[in-house]
């Protein structure tokens, strides 16, 4: 008998738990709705049993859900959340997607808002959510999505999360105008953002205001990024990416860690664990810059290098050996020289079990 | 006495791990250094090039880095990046243990 998903609700007022839990019972893949009044009881009740969505209200006493999420994300990566707040405050926004949140949705008002609400919530249950697509609608690429606003000569900025990473994109009366992510500006960021295979978006309002910086047209500039897709997706499947090895599971547990890459002796091709965003170039990188440094011992009589720490503004690297297999990893830049370290000593025993 | 001396090897001519700094030129010359002239300059141009080169790369892996520290188990090579160029800091740890032979 195949088991139903379960999804819990937390918030604080027992009047609007029961509306949820009405709303959801609407759901058609028929999910269990388990209910928590406070934060604790939530992560008690999460402890207990697995859940596959968890609904949050922010603004709860003692344990608010920032709290309750920032816990969760940390002990439950693969769980699938949702803040719902009645606050419309851009930094709670920011601080919600940092932690990796799925979706921040305000409460529902009126039918469409629920309606809507209901169908990003049935994409994270059903079988297609564990796929590449983008969370909030239902197994769409960010193609479909950027040309359906095209083609309907729509106004809106597109904010795509994807990790930690954000993007925008302006779309003006059915033509991408310009976006953004990180450093990246114009074409190069819309390239950028639709290389992303996964991650979760929304439409905020248009901005006419919003000077033009890209002058193709919506075609052409989706052209190019399905024929770049293609390619890093044939690229992607001459890599040897093991999702089933014993490691990748564990990995999961150290959500600071970007990519990691295993390069065991003897064995030509990389294990990939945790993928960089340019696989190619990183394994590249490693196997350059560690022959190179191999080479520069000898000749100093130094001995076998150790490890490689190389700090950057967006992330740090580390080149490190356990036993026979060197491993590379990359690491959130805020971490400190000491914090890396030690969340290195960590995979490399891991990969060493 | 004197015939053993005869039969012993000459003294190998030891050289420690070597100490000190050098600048990069973006174009990889050496500008300007620390390091003692005992230490054959195409090993420290050598050097130069791989530290670029890890930079280079680096940028090219979507991993652009400022600092590099490669530790060995005697030796600590640190390269700052330095607009294009990087400033090299050579560190021996251990200098009984790990001498550079000439």
């Amino acid at each position: 008998m195949e088991s139903r998903n379960k999804v819990l609700l937390v918030d604080d007022d027992p009047g609007l738990l029961e509306t949820y839990r009405e709303l959801l019972a609407r759901l058609p893949s028929g999910p269990e709705i388990h209910t928590a009044s406070s934060g604790a009881r939530a992560l008690a009740r999460l402890d207990s049993e697995p859940f596959r969505l968890l609904i949050c209200d922010l603004k709860m006493p003692k344990m608010d859900g920032l709290q309750v999420l920032t816990i969760v994300r940390r002990k439950f990566p693969q769980m699938r959340t949702v803040a719902l707040t009645a606050v419309t405050d851009e930094q709670f926004r920011s601080r919600i997607y940092a932690l990796g949140v799925d979706l921040f949705w305000h409460k529902p008002g009126n039918e469409q808002e629920i309606r809507l609400f209901l169908e990003c919530l049935e994409s994270f249950l059903g079988a297609e959510a564990d796929h590449p697509g983008f969370r909030g609608v239902q197994s769409k690429s960010l193609m479909d999505i950027v040309q359906l606003e095209c083609i309907s000569q729509s106004s809106s900025v597109l904010r795509i999360t994807n990790g930690d990473q954000t993007g925008r994109i302006w779309i003006q009366e059915g033509e991408v105008i310009d976006a953004d992510a990180g450093e990246l500006q114009g074409e190069m960021a819309f390239r950028k953002i639709l290389s992303w295979r996964t991650g979760a978006f929304e439409m905020l309002p248009a901005e006419p205001a919003h000077p033009r910086a890209i002058r193709q047209s919506y075609n052409g500039l989706l052209l190019e990024a399905a024929q770049a897709l293609d390619e890093e997706l044939g690229r992607q499947a001459e890599v040897n990416t093991s999702a089933d090895h014993p490691v990748v599971q564990r990995l999961s547990g150290i959500p600071e860690l970007e990519f990691a890459l295993a390069l065991e002796a003897g064995k030509a091709e990389p294990i990939v664990l945790r993928g960089p965003e340019d696989r190619d170039r990183m394994i590249a990188w490693m196997r350059t810059t560690l022959a190179d440094f191999r080479a520069v011992g000898e000749r100093l009589r130094a001995g076998p290098v150790r490890s490689i720490e190389g700090r950057g503004v967006h992330r740090n690297v580390t080149i490190a050996q356990a036993g026979l297999t060197e491993l590379c990893m990359g690491w959130k830049s805020s971490l400190t020289p000491a914090r890396i370290r030690e969340l290195t000593r960590k995979v490399t025993s891991l990969w060493a079990s | 006495m004197g015939l053993l001396n005869m039969f012993s090897k000459p003294a190998a001519s030891l050289l420690r791990l070597p100490s000190g700094s050098f600048t990069i030129s973006r174009e990889g010359n050496i500008v300007v250094g620390t390091i003692p002239s005992i230490y054959p300059p195409d090993l420290l141009e050598e050097l130069a090039r791989c530290v670029l080169a890890a930079f280079r790369g680096a940028v090219e892996a979507q991993a652009p880095l400022t600092e590099l520290i490669i530790q060995y188990p005697g030796f600590k090579i640190t390269a700052r990046e330095l607009r294009g160029g990087a400033v090299v800091f050579l560190v021996p740890e251990a200098l009984a243990t790990a001498p550079y032979q000439q």
